[in-house]
């Protein structure tokens, strides 16, 4: 290209137009199930329009350098987007995400450096201190939930004491130093404050748990989109202010959402500790003698063997496993000596809405076996044996009889309504939200302790010599 | 640009509404895809990297400039493809209950 092509600002702008009513359209489409591919597209129509119309526009002698950065990213986004297995598809979410908060930070910085020597007027110095403060929170804070998903560091919350005072001191630094960079405009000063907010990032993410790391990661991706709209107001820029905006407040929304369909709180998911310690709310009939009944694999084998209808019953514990073929096979095993299988799925069981769905699908689980909830619910009273596999909270019938629970009013599956339930637990630490589970407890219950592959292992090779 | 910082606000708040407005009622299992489509949208920051890059001067805004624009073609290109991804699996699934009445009729197993 020898000349920028020259386009009224009115023009730029109604194409700008153009491309957030496709966001809009994205959006309302990808919240429906029959609409939300068509929504991805219409997405990616808005993207490719706002993303031509500018790079026609802009000054000549700086599109190799925003077509080598471009190629570049996409040589290395494609790949890795493509390779990844859909089980570790929640950490590719946080990354993309982080790397969009840390170019909002980054584009802040580098527009207050143009505006340095002539002075930084506070209407721009305002959204900088903003778009950098939340694009690092972003940031930081989704290269940690990477972390923590991937398994590079602990999933466990981690706590130190007085670790909300740190936070907070933190937190009172960015104020201080946000003050600092709009009133006396300095290098070293926006550097520090960049600092400062990795840090609150990193600050945040930390005391959070492994199993609530979704909902935090849609909130991280509700932050991106406003640090985008405060470029829009440094840049001076509708789209960015549209498209920031509406994934921001959506995105809030969306984190609502997440959080209730798992039962917990917000402030308590970023409080965090939540698992380290059951909590007192739910200690049901303390100092009660409860005991449990652990059968070995023969004898449960057998039960299944026997049985006229099993359904399976999916959770964290048969991901981390890497379970879910022997579950399959298993079910395989039984249905070759007449028994009817299905997996019953809990919408959030595993580490991500529809998590379970994936798993199974990989290990080839026939599509017609596996039943949502509501369809589930309505079998368990038929159903001879519920065969829950490293599933807790999402089974616990203290969500739907005990008002004082934590995780009271969290839809759950009744297995407690099966004639017989067996559980597959590694041990008999609560679930994620801490909470006992009296169904352990119940006569009709068995447990079989171990890791679920194993223990899946041994129930199939019982049920193929039985 | 046309805008001044006041109608930037005005067009900030009603789009904020319009963010609540429009993701009404949406089915958990659609909760990460959502998510993930809305992670892509973000990505248009692309566009504020591209103008940052159209004016920067010296080595250090230059520098700044080209991580910018790499960064957020990340995110525009990697949330692209993961929302595919994850949405290709959901419609495998549509699709098999769709064809499953009348058999015989296989779901492409398109990748």
């Amino acid at each position: 290209m020898t000349a920028a092509i020259h386009l009224s600002a009115n023009l730029l702008t109604v194409i700008y137009l153009l491309s957030a009513v496709c966001f809009i359209l994205a959006l309302k489409a990808l919240s429906s199930p029959r609409t939300a591919r068509y929504g991805n597209l219409v997405g990616v129509a808005g993207m490719v329009v706002a993303v031509l119309v500018t790079f026609l526009v802009q000054a000549p002698g700086h599109d190799w350098l925003i077509g080598s950065a471009m190629g570049l990213g996409a040589l290395v986004a494609v790949p890795a987007a493509r390779r990844v297995p859909m089980t570790a598809m929640p950490q590719m979410v946080a990354i993309f995400n982080g790397v969009g908060g840390a170019a909002a930070a980054v584009i802040s910085v580098a527009e207050y450096l143009h505006d340095l020597p002539l002075g930084v007027p506070a209407t721009k110095g305002v959204p900088v201190v903003f778009a950098l403060v939340v694009g690092c929170v972003s940031f930081a804070g989704s290269t940690l939930a990477f972390a923590k998903l991937q398994e590079l560091m602990t999933g466990r919350p981690v706590m130190y004491p007085g670790q909300q005072v740190v936070n907070a001191i933190v937190g009172l630094s960015i104020l201080a130093l946000g003050i600092l960079v709009v009133v006396t405009p300095h290098l070293l000063v926006i550097t520090l404050l960049g600092v400062a907010a990795l840090a609150l990032g990193a600050g945040i993410v930390l005391p959070v748990g492994g199993a609530d790391t979704p909902v935090l990661i849609s909130l991280l991706n509700s932050f991106t989109g406003l640090a985008v709209a405060a470029d829009g107001f440094v840049l001076d820029n509708v789209i960015l202010v549209i498209a920031g905006t509406l994934v921001g407040a959506s995105g809030a929304l969306l984190t609502k959402m997440m959080s209730d369909a798992m039962g917990r709180s917000l402030p308590k998911i970023l409080l965090g500790g939540f698992g380290t310690a059951p909590e007192g709310t739910a200690a049901l009939t303390a100092g009660e003698e409860r005991t449990v009944r652990s059968g070995d694999a023969t004898d449960i084998a057998t039960l299944l063997a026997y049985s006229r209808k099993v359904m399976i019953v999916p959770g964290y514990g048969l991901a981390v496993a890497q379970a879910q073929h022997v579950a399959v096979e298993l079910a395989r095993a039984l249905e070759a000596r007449g028994v009817e299988v299905a997996y019953a799925i809990h919408p959030v069981a595993g580490r991500m809405p529809g998590h379970m769905n994936v798993l199974l699908a990989e290990a080839d689980a026939p599509y017609e076996e596996l039943e949502e909830m509501e369809q589930a619910n309505d079998e368990f009273p038929s159903t001879d044996v519920a065969l829950v596999v490293g599933a807790n909270d999402v089974v616990n019938p203290a969500a739907r009889d005990d008002p004082g629970s934590p995780i009271y009013g969290m839809p759950i599956l009744n297995v407690d309504s099966a004639a017989n339930v067996v559980f597959l637990k590694r041990s008999m630490r609560p679930g994620f939200s801490g909470v006992d589970n009296a169904l352990l407890y119940d006569s009709k219950t068995t447990l079989l302790f171990g890791d679920a592959k194993e223990s899946l292992t041994k129930l199939l090779a019982a049920v193929k010599s039985s | 640009m046309i805008n001044d910082a006041v109608d930037l606000l005005v067009i900030f708040v009603l789009a904020a509404f319009l963010g609540f407005e429009v993701i009404s009622k949406v089915p958990s299992i659609l909760h990460t895809p959502l998510m993930s489509g809305s992670n892509a949208i973000h990505g248009i920051i692309l566009v504020g990297a591209m103008f940052i890059a159209s004016q920067a001067q010296g080595a250090l805004q230059t520098a700044l400039a080209f991580v910018a624009v790499f960064l957020a073609t990340l995110n525009i290109v990697g949330g692209v493809v993961v929302t595919d991804r994850m949405l290709d699996m959901f419609k495998s699934r549509q699709q098999a209950k769709a064809v499953r009445p009348e058999d015989g009729v296989k779901s492409d197993t398109k990748r």
